[in-house]
Formats: C-alpha cells, structure tokens, sequence
C-alpha cells in the first residue's frame, strides 16, 4: 500500500538524517521526498511517499512521532486530500515527432521549458494518475532523461493541518497513534 | 556577568545537581576539564578506557534512579563511547555523555581528533546534539537533563566543540524547558483502563508479564499490591527483575528462552496477558506466533512504538507503568464487589502454576565438579538479595538470573537488550560510586571480564570496593553451549584456556584476589571476600561444561523448552 506522509519538523541541521535513518535503519523505503521551508521559517514539511502494510506503515508513523525534532506526522491515506508532482523530462524532438509532443504537451496543460536542435524538456504537473499517463504516452517518442519531484499535499478544503503542538500523543485514543 | 562555555559546563551541571562524572581526557576536553580542577563537589572518576566510562554512568543511573553523566575527548575518545551508548538505548538507561569535539571552524575538515559522532550515534540515542554557539549551551544542558529522564529514558549525546567551552555568553540556567515537538503521555486513557479491567474481569488465567519499565517508573509497590489485590501471578523479563519481589509466593520466575518451566508454560495456557513496561522481545517471547496463543493481551507502556510492534494488542494504553498501575488500583477500590470474587475464581490457575513450580523447579545436578548455580544461591543466602548485583554477559547472566533472588528494584544491572560483554564490570563501578556502603557483586565470565579488565585500575585507585566473582569455565560458555546444543560440539573460537592468572592480575593491579575450587570452599572464601574492604576479584572454577536449562531452542516455542 503506498501512502503520502507529511511531517511537520524542526527547521534544523541533522533533522534530514534523523528521519532517513530512522526509515534506512528500520528496513522502510522511501519512495520520494521532499523537504521546504513553511510559512513558518522555524518549521519545515517533509512528504514522503512510503510503501508497506499497515502494521509497517503504523510503526513508521510511530516512530516518526517519537523522533523529538518532529512536531507532527500525517497520513493522508483514508483523508480527504490533493497531491500534485512536478516532472522535467527531456524527449528526442525528430522533425517527424515534434508537432506530437507539442499536442501532447498541450493536451495536458505542460510547458516546453527548453529546447534544443535534437531535444525538447517538457514540464508537467498534476497528480499520479495524470503523470502516469502522460509518460506512458511520451515513453514511445523517447526519452532521453526523466526527473521527478516527488509528490506535496495538502488537505482538501478549508481544512488545514493544525500546528497543535505534539501532546500526550495517544490520550484522546489511548492507542498513541497521531 | 559572562562566564566561558566551560564555566557554564560546570554550573550547569551542578544546577543538574550532578555530583558524578564518570571521565577520561583529551586535547578537545583541557578547559572542562581545567575548569573542574577546583570543584570538589563534583566527584571525578577517571576510567581507563571511555567504553567504561558510559558503563559506569550507566551502572550509576541503574542503581540510583539518577542521570548518569559523563565526559570524554573528541574523535577516538567519543567513538569509544558507542558500544556504551547502543547498551544503555537498548535498555532505556538516562545517561548523558558528553563528547568533546575539534574547534567549530575545523568541523568538516578531517582534521586531527574529528569524528563525526553525533552522525554516528544517532541510531542509538534518544537524541544527540551539536552546542555550536556557546549562547546556546545551558539550553541545549537543560534539554538533554530533561529528554534522558522523561517519557521513556534513554541516552542523550551533547557534543561541545573546544572554542565553544572558551567563548563567552551570559549564563542563564532555564527554569523549565519548552520542547514544542516531544511531550510524553504519562497518564494512561481512562476508557481503555477501564476495558482492561473488563477484560480483567472475565479472565480465568491471568498472568502479569513485567519489564524494565517496572523499574524506571518506580511502579514496584503498585505492581505488587496490583497482583496481591487479585492474586494474579507475575512473571518478568530479565530487565524487570527485582520490580516484583523474588521469593513473593505469586512470583514465577523469569520467562523466555531461559525462563523458568512455570513461567512459560503460564504463559501458553494463558487467557490474558498483562503486560506491564514489557516490550516483547523475541528473547522473552520465544517464536512469536506461538506465545500465548490463547490469550488476549493488555499492553501497558509509555512507548507508542513498542506496542502492537511485534504482536498484535487487544487493549493498548500508552502512559507510565506506575501511573497505569496506580489508577487500576483506584478503580478496583472502587468496584470491590465486582473483584470480590476473582481470586477464588483464579484459584485452580494459580493452583496449577504452583504445581508446575513445584514439580519443575530451576534446578541443576550437582554432583562433580562445581556448579555455578551452587555458588549463586550462596551469594544469595550470603546476602539474603540486599547487594547489588551486576552481570556480564553469557551464561554467567543467566545464572545470575534464575538463581539469585531480586527483591528490590534496581538491584539488577545487566545488559539486557544488547547483550554488551564488559558492561558488568564497570557497571558495577558506577554503582559502587553511587552506593559507597553497599555490597556490590560482578557476577562475571571468564570472557567478558577480559573486555573490560583495565578499569582494575579505576577500582583500585578510587577504593570501589566492587567484588569481581568470575564463574571461571575457560570456554565462552553460552556460545559452547549453543556448539554443544546445535552444532554437534564443535568448539571452534569459544575455548578460553589462553587467559590470565587471574589472581596474579589481581596482585598487578593492588587489588585482592581469591581462588575457589570445591563446594566447601564457597561460604567461607566468599564470607571473607565480601568483607574485605579492597576491590576485590574471586576466581570461581566451575564446571566448564555446565549448561543454563531450561532453554528454548532459538526460534522455537516457549513450549518447546528443554530441561534439566
Ligand atoms: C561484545 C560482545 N561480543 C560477543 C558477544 C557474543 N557472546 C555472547 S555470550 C558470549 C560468551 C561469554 O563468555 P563468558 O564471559 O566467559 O561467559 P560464560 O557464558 O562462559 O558464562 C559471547 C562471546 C557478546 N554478547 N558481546
Ligand atoms: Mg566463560
């Protein structure tokens, strides 16, 4: 089961290799990650997209929350939510494919952000689904390099995710999850 | 008034009301430790290797129920620490070591003495920092106080480069401390307490299984009254012995691999498990799809992560053993009636649990050569369980274990979860420090003595007057024992032959040494030993080829045990 994780953390040194050790150490993986700044300079968000069961998945939300520089963790599965990724890629341009790609491109709503004799680079947004079909549809064309990077989320709606401050994790469930 | 970050080091350390720091010297350590030339309320004791020094803060924070402190230099001297530190996360021991680092502008370049050791111990603390700015010191100090003795206790590391032990700041010691992303759960959720007392209820073989987390919570008193209230029988884990007193009546033994035949077998025919600051290490479970397969299990800890880790919890409740323990007493005074009649209801369970003490009892043959478990029961009659007892590693620990009584708590010290050879002897030092007046025992192995050897010197020049029992077998006993068992005896790496007169190395290092051979020699050498006022080495040779029963073979059921 894949899952989008955001962890709210401290903006510090070391706070990066805390949490990948804690997934390399413990055998997790993690599928992508990425990490900025908040509006809050002393906090940042890191999404990481991780796969595995639930019992995997419940220790991973666990010890991320026990980490003391994380102050929140999030699993989007089962919430109401919206991801998108952003991806470069590099495609030959041929006099026969050139005017294909640009439909393509236009079709779903991407960008020809450079361009070279041989190579048009295509940059595109959108959610899984979306960039999955995109690549299925360019991979035919060639591609010469892909770069990807990782999915962000966000809550559906007026919701935000509360900086409540991590407390007494588990006493409203007595379970200690989240 | 501006004070140096080594001056703030000190006070810091005195408004922790450190008395203690275990220490050992280095270029990057010289203003600390100028600093603490004059401060005579701070006892300093120097080991001989830093492996040692975070044995000993260990062994002093297991005893006393206090932060365990201690110093060393920068590269080699904080690489040497790690062993020490990995044994004390394993256990959820509160130490702070404290590692002397190269100047800050210096970091990153390879230069002389640089490890990276707050990359390195980072998997195996409970957090770890880099002071980068003297500003920053008392801060970080607090912190590391508060985060190694709160929630579930662990080490911290505080690195301090050595421009930052000179450089000035204001000193301000904070009143409190304020970490916005780590607040513990202490008091267990009311709605689950109350549905394990349901489950409680309507059980009809209960057993408390019990862990380290009896004694870092101080929950020894409620556990007992806990079990006494309902009669329900207690079992522990290695790291939880002396939470639950070892000659009460309810009391089974330890369980797992060699845990007692009455322990295990509860557990099996069990149809609730309490756990209780217990985590369920593959050591106390045996193969953990069998272990107590007809149970329904309640999970007390204060460590979300360790429950439903690595089996599978009817009601978990996160929250502080004593605590936990205390409001189930309070709500059980409340429905007395309810529990009027549970004990005579669990009777024929404890009936059988005591039957199946009585018939397989620990035991062992003693005919021959002598048997490390005659010489334990001595140290216990001996002492009547009022020592602290310190174990190495092997079968040594295991008999340690089985045959000595725990009573009180932080009677035990030993490495429970990473299984450190040479943790016990230093260990000992640290709490030997704390307590000038107590006996303290090393219970040892001919091996692992030898890991730790050289702190001879640190006993005998601070006048610990620890007492070094070798259960001297010449082999690596529990890993010849695994030889004997499922490698066909194949000896290969275990014999111990090669190693010191240790009763010559006693006389090298100043300290006293004693040699036993018979049964009869026991009582009176040790009488005398423990007596003596010298730190204090006791060459036991025992039987080289005696085994630690009952064992459950590696991956095997609790069931499946081998006895004597
Ligand atoms: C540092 C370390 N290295 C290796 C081991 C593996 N090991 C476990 S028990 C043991 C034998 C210990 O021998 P000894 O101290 O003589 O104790 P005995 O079992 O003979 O009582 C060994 C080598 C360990 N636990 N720790
Ligand atoms: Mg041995």
């Amino acid at each position: 089961m894949r899952h989008i994780i955001s962890v709210l953390v401290e903006n510090e040194f070391g706070v990066l290799s805390r949490i990948a050790g804690l997934f390399s150490g413990r055998g997790f993986n993690i599928e992508s990650l990425c990490v900025a700044e908040t509006m809050d300079p002393t906090i940042s968000t890191m999404t990481i997209v991780t796969t595995g069961n639930e019992a995997i998945l419940e220790q991973i939300l666990k010890q991320l929350n026990k980490l003391i520089n994380v102050i929140k963790v999030i699993d989007f599965k089962d919430m109401d939510y919206v991801s998108r990724e952003m991806v470069l890629v590099k495609v030959n341009a041929t006099e026969k494919n050139r005017e294909e790609i640009l439909r393509m491109v236009e079709i779903f709503r991407g960008r020809i952000i450079d361009v070279s004799a041989k190579t048009y680079t295509v940059m595109i947004t959108g959610d899984e689904d979306k960039i999955k079909a995109f690549l299925t549809l360019i991979k035919p064309l060639g591609i010469k390099e892909l770069v990807r990077t990782g999915p962000v989320a966000m809550l559906r709606g007026e919701k935000t995710i509360k900086m409540k401050e991590k407390h007494g994790k588990g006493e409203e469930d007595g379970q200690g999850v989240l | 008034m501006k004070k140096t970050g080594a001056q703030i080091f000190v006070e810091s350390l005195r408004k922790e009301g450190v008395n203690t720091i275990f220490c050992y010297p280095g270029g990057a350590t010289l203003n600390i430790t100028d600093e603490l030339h004059h401060a005579t309320d701070i006892k300093q004791i120097v080991v001989r290797h830093e492996q040692a020094a975070v044995h000993a803060s260990d062994g002093y924070a297991r005893a006393s129920g206090k932060v365990g402190v201690c110093l060393v230099t920068s590269g080699p001297g904080a690489t040497n620490t790690v062993t020490g530190i990995a044994t004390a996360y394993m256990d959820s021991i509160p130490i702070i070591v404290f590692s002397c680092q190269i100047n800050t502008a210096l970091i990153g370049n390879d230069a002389f003495q640089e490890a990276d050791i707050v990359g390195i111990t980072r998997p195996c603390t409970k957090h770890n920092y880099l002071v980068k700015d003297v500003k920053d010191l008392a801060r970080i100090i607090k912190e590391a106080f508060y985060i190694a003795r709160s929630g579930r206790p662990g080490p911290v590391l505080v690195d301090i480069p050595k421009d930052v032990t000179a450089n000035m700041a204001d000193f301000h010691y904070p009143e409190d401390v304020h970490i916005r992303s780590y607040r513990p759960t202490y008091v267990g959720h009311v709605g689950q307490i109350k549905k394990a007392l349901k489950l409680i209820a309507s059980s009809e073989r209960p057993v408390l299984y019990t862990g380290g987390g009896i004694i870092s919570s101080g929950a020894s008193k409620e556990l007992r009254r806990f079990s006494e209230m309902l009669s329900i029988p207690v079992t522990s884990t290695l790291m939880g012995l002396g939470g639950f007193p070892g000659d009460h009546p309810l009391f089974m033994g330890m369980l797992g691999m060699h845990g007692t035949y009455a322990a295990n077998m509860a557990v099996i025919e069990s149809d609730l498990i309490i756990a209780v600051g217990a985590r369920f290490d593959d050591r106390a479970t045996g193969k953990v799809d069998e272990f107590a397969p007809r149970a329904k299990i309640i999970h007390v800890d204060i460590d979300p992560t360790s429950i439903s880790k690595n089996i599978k919890v009817d009601v978990p409740i996160v929250g502080d053993s004593r605590n936990v323990l205390k409001k189930m007493i309070e709500l059980l005074e409340q429905e007395k009636e309810d529990f009027k009649d549970y004990p005579s209801k669990i009777a024929p369970w404890v009936e059988q649990i005591n039957k199946w003490m009585a018939s397989y009892p620990l035991t062992y043959n003693r005919t021959g050569l002598l048997k490390p478990q005659y010489v334990i029961e001595r140290i216990y009659e001996l002492t009547k369980g009022n020592a602290i007892i310190a174990t190495e590693v092997g079968q040594n620990q295991m008999w340690a274990a089985q045959f000595y009584k725990f009573i009180k708590p932080r009677t035990i010290l030993t490495s429970g979860g990473l299984g450190t050879m040479g943790y016990g002897f230093p260990a000992s030092i640290g709490a030997q420090v704390a307590f000038p007046d107590a006996l303290v025992i090393d219970i040892a192995g001919d091996g692992s003595i030898q890991m730790n050897i050289q702190e001879l010197a640190t006993a005998a020049q601070f006048n610990l007057p620890v007492k070094i029992v070798i259960l001297n077998n010449r082999y690596l006993g529990m890993v010849r024992q695994w030889q004997e068992l499922f490698y066909e005896r194949r000896y290969t790496w275990t014999p111990m032959d090669y190693a010191p007169d240790f009763l010559k190395l006693a006389e090298a290092y100043g300290v006293a040494g004693y040699r036993i051979e018979k049964e009869e020699e026991v009582d009176t050498v040790l009488k005398e030993a423990f007596m003596n006022k010298k730190t204090t080495i006791i060459d036991v040779r025992i039987d080289p080829y005696e085994c630690v029963y009952p064992i459950v073979p590696p991956g095997a059921s609790l069931k499946e045990m081998l006895i004597v």
